[in-house]
């Protein structure tokens, strides 16, 4: 069996969404996150299971809103969908292709997906054609990752864009940076894959644009705008990701090999892995706790509340980590600046600074 | 964040408690703020659901808005909410000072100024949100609304606009403000939940800090502080309710879904006035009036363009007023640093840390010194100060000290931790410095290159002589009737 299978235990593997792939890139140091995604492992039933729930929920409100948008846009053959492209495209289509690649399995909708692509590539027939709901498949570590975009692509004459339709509103022209940003990343998951296709099929990927159209709703109404948005940043934090994500094996390597994140899960799935063990289990792995992954990943309380018990001045963010000069633990960097520990070689200068703010807190304060 | 505050935080953690990063308040805090809570919509930009505003902590009034999709639903409650702020507003706005001026005629200003408190960032951009969709409604022709919607609408728009000029008071989020004063043993991004903040910092007798904001975050105990609501509560409480509204819109129906919106914004409300009691209890820094009086002056602007009929707030600034509105925030952002460091003896840490500043003792002085001959000749006193600062000042810098108003000096030597300084301003004109000019030996002193001298203003073109680099002149605003008829759905 193959040792990502392994730490999996008999669990299928959990899949990866763009927004998992998009979040990776957000801390490519962490190896525990790597590890675990790589071997596919299920992370939020994990963080449950050890007692360290992530604090993510979606309200019913924000989802029935998403989805009555979505269908806004797509409905009739993505009828407003090609009026929103003519505008910012300034296309000359008058008529436009709908191809829903869900029609056929599940089972056939990679497959299909890929020799719709292929034919639109190699026929260049000047006609223009959406792809409603297609099946990309993005390698992660080995692993081939099947990507469910709730986004449609766009063909005309060969060249392929991204079309992201999201619910947060464009007021005035702008949105709220966040919300763009996150966007963007998960738009770059889906122009890597349909590249990554393009150049299997034996196509220019450069074909498939990075500006991609975000599709939202106008100021306070339910019409939609769109706009172009360059993800080739985001793309390249992306492809330098998953390259480091290939070299699992050398995360692999030094493991214990008895080593594994199974749940033990009995007949009807529910875990019966003693906690404590698991947990045991993972800290094998080390990971590299941000404050920023209590937005992101599903393992953040666990991963903070370890953060807090080893004194690590993670916790408090990266920047301190700078200001410190590189001193992780919180005793340590204290030690050094009330001057109970004598700073290593090579801690001298961050040790003086400490001291002289040490001081003079001490002389603002008293 | 510096040294100084990464200390602070480190120290935060191991106490289980918050630590001061200033001496003093740095913000202004009115006698009676007006604490606005508001709550909104998941997954909408701008759909209020509900708010709890008021000025006495014990008379909480609470809007909802019991069908959050319904158009007219939500315009009453503009026309609610404006019942409460707009009278708030006008209390401020009949009395008025005379400011003398140097050059140019008096002027009047208002003598106080209405002050906005909300819980946090998202809740200000929430607020220019809010004014946004309002602002640019009419109470004539088709879909008219209340008269009082959009003028509540060019307020909201103004105190949100506001609250990003550094050093201004008018609209103050609550984690912010307290942000400005404690440092806590959590990131920053765990700080912008209110209560966890306001745990490290005064947690329930019997309980540390830390535990205090291990319990707040928690959304079933301290429901989040807006505008965004707990998805939970939203799922499980919150769609029922509407839902049973939309069924039969019966007054039962209307008070279940208040109900539901009270549970989740009463205990914020608590908060924001426990946030107000502990800023309050900090000793007021010495400028903090200063920044209040410019707040005030432009608190008098803003009603005078309304009373003058003025239109509602453009939707975009032309380049020009971009460019001033940019240059206005960076001459107020390096004024307010400055400002607060002379005011606060921790802020002036920060500086004497990088060698900007220095605090030593006066060893020598010699008062008397002149420069020059005959005519020319000028009183120039020297002194020396000893100090154990790292001081990175280059010979010739001009420094200021807080501890004398109009008071500068030149660096003349430094050497070995004695620095030695010719005084060039703030003496007096006689043939001796004024008593007390200059400091004396054993006097303990300050000094800085940071100064807050006035910079004059970037010289811009007028609107209508905007180069065609940056689109040429703008077409004046003129509010249009689908400005007023635009959808909020």
């Amino acid at each position: 069996m193959n040792r990502l299978d392994e730490l999996r235990g008999p669990m299928p593997s959990h899949p990866h969404d763009a927004r998992a792939i998009a979040a990776l890139a957000a801390n490519p140091g962490c190896a525990r996150r790597g590890l675990m995604d790589a071997a596919g492992v299920d992370k939020d039933r994990t963080a449950r299971h050890l007692g360290f729930p992530a604090p993510f929920g979606q309200s019913q409100f924000a989802i029935t809103r998403g989805n009555v948008f979505e269908a806004l846009v797509k409905e009739n053959g993505c009828a407003e969908l090609l009026r929103l492209l003519r505008e910012l495209l300034d296309l000359p289509i008058a008529q436009v292709g709908y191809q829903d690649v869900e029609s056929v399995g599940s089972h056939l909708r990679h497959s299909h997906t890929r020799a719709l692509i292929d034919r639109a590539a190699r026929e260049d027939d000047g006609a223009a054609v959406f792809y409603d709901h297609p099946l990309f498949s993005l390698e992660i570590a080995g692993h081939t990752s099947y990507l469910e975009p709730d986004v449609v692509a766009f063909q005309i004459g060969g060249r392929f864009r991204i079309v992201e339709i999201k619910s947060f509103g464009l007021v005035d022209g702008q949105a709220e940076p966040e919300k763009v940003a996150a966007a963007a990343r998960q738009a770059a998951v889906y122009v890597l894959a349909l590249r990554t296709l393009m150049a299997d099929l034996g196509h220019d990927p450069e074909r498939v644009s990075h500006d991609v159209v975000l599709v939202c709703p106008e100021n306070f109404a339910n019409r939609p705008t769109a706009a172009l948005v360059d993800v080739r940043k985001q793309l390249a934090v992306l492809k330098r990701q998953l390259a480091r994500m290939t070299r699992v094996d050398r995360l692999l390597e030094g493991l214990p090999p008895d080593l594994t994140f199974d749940l033990v899960p009995d007949q009807d799935g529910v875990p019966t892995r003693p906690a404590d063990e698991l947990a045991g289990a993972l800290r094998q792995v080390p990971a590299r706790y941000a404050p920023d992954c209590l937005s992101t990943c599903d393992m953040c309380m666990f991963c903070r509340d370890e953060a807090r018990r080893s004194g690590s001045t993670d916790l408090l963010g990266r920047q301190i980590r700078d200001q410190l000069g590189g001193v992780s633990r919180m005793t340590e960097a204290l030690g050094l600046a009330e001057g109970t520990l004598q700073p290593a070689e090579g801690q001298e200068e961050i040790a003086r600074l400490l001291r002289l703010a040490d001081r003079l807190r001490e002389e603002a304060l008293n | 964040m510096s040294a100084l505050t990464a200390l602070a935080q480190l120290r935060a953690v191991r106490d289980g408690s918050a630590q001061r990063i200033t001496t003093v308040r740095h913000c202004h805090i009115a006698p009676r703020p007006l604490v606005f809570i508001p709550l909104k919509l998941a997954g909408e930009a701008a759909a209020p659901l509900g708010a709890m505003v008021g000025t006495d902590p014990h008379y909480p009034r609470l809007l909802v808005v019991p069908q959050p999709r319904n158009r007219d639903l939500r315009f009453a409650f503009a026309a609610d909410l404006a019942e409460v702020f707009l009278p708030y507003i006008e209390g401020f706005e009949k009395t008025t000072e005379t400011v003398e001026r140097k050059t140019g005629d008096p002027y009047e200003r208002c003598l106080d100024a209405p002050q906005i408190l909300v819980p946090n960032r998202s809740a200000v951009s929430f607020t220019g949100m809010l004014g946004r969709s309002t602002r640019f409604r009419r109470a004539d022709g088709p879909y008219p609304v209340h008269p009082s919607v959009p003028l509540l609408g060019r307020w909201l728009t103004y105190f949100a606009d506001r609250s990003q000029q550094p050093g201004s008071s008018l609209l103050l989020a609550a984690t912010e403000a307290l942000g400005l004063h404690w440092a806590t043993g959590q990131s920053g991004l765990e700080d912008a939940n209110l209560a966890a903040l306001l745990g490290w910092i005064a947690p329930p007798a019997g309980m540390s800090g830390r535990r205090a904001a291990e319990e707040a975050e928690d959304p079933l105990l301290w429901p989040p502080a807006g505008p965004a609501t707990d998805p939970g509560f939203d799922n499980e409480v919150l769609g029922p309710a509407v839902r049973a509204y939309e069924e039969a819109p019966t007054e039962r129906a209307v008070e279940r879904v208040t109900q539901a919106l009270r549970t989740q914004l009463e205990p914020t409300w608590k908060l924001m006035w426990r946030a107000v009691e502990e800023l309050r209890a900090l000793p007021e820094g010495a400028r903090v009036k200063d920044r209040w009086e410019i707040d005030r002056g432009s608190f008098t602007r803003f009603v005078e363009r309304i009373t003058e009929g003025g239109p509602p707030q453009a939707r975009r600034d032309g380049a020009v007023g971009a460019a001033a509105r940019l240059a206005g925030l960076e001459r107020a952002r390096a004024s307010y640093d400055v400002q607060r460091a002379h005011d606060d003896p921790l802020v002036m840490a920060e500086y004497r840390l990088t060698g900007e500043a220095f605090a030593g003792t006066v060893t020598a002085a010699d008062p008397e010194h002149t420069e020059g001959e005959g005519r020319s000749r000028k009183l120039r006193p020297l002194i020396t100060v000893e100090t154990d600062d790292p001081v990175r000042l280059a010979l010739g810098t001009t420094v200021g000290s807080p501890d004398r108003r109009g008071h500068a000096a030149e660096i003349v030597e430094i050497a070995d931790g004695e620095i030695t300084l010719k005084i060039t301003k703030g003496m007096g004109r006689g043939k001796t410095p004024a008593p007390g000019a200059v400091p004396e030996p054993g006097e303990r002193v300050t000094y800085t290159s940071l100064t807050d001298d006035f910079q004059s203003s970037a010289s811009l073109p007028d609107p209508e002589q905007t180069p065609w680099t940056h689109g040429g002149p703008p077409e004046e605003y003129v509010p249009s009737d689908d400005d007023a008829q635009e959808e909020w759905s």
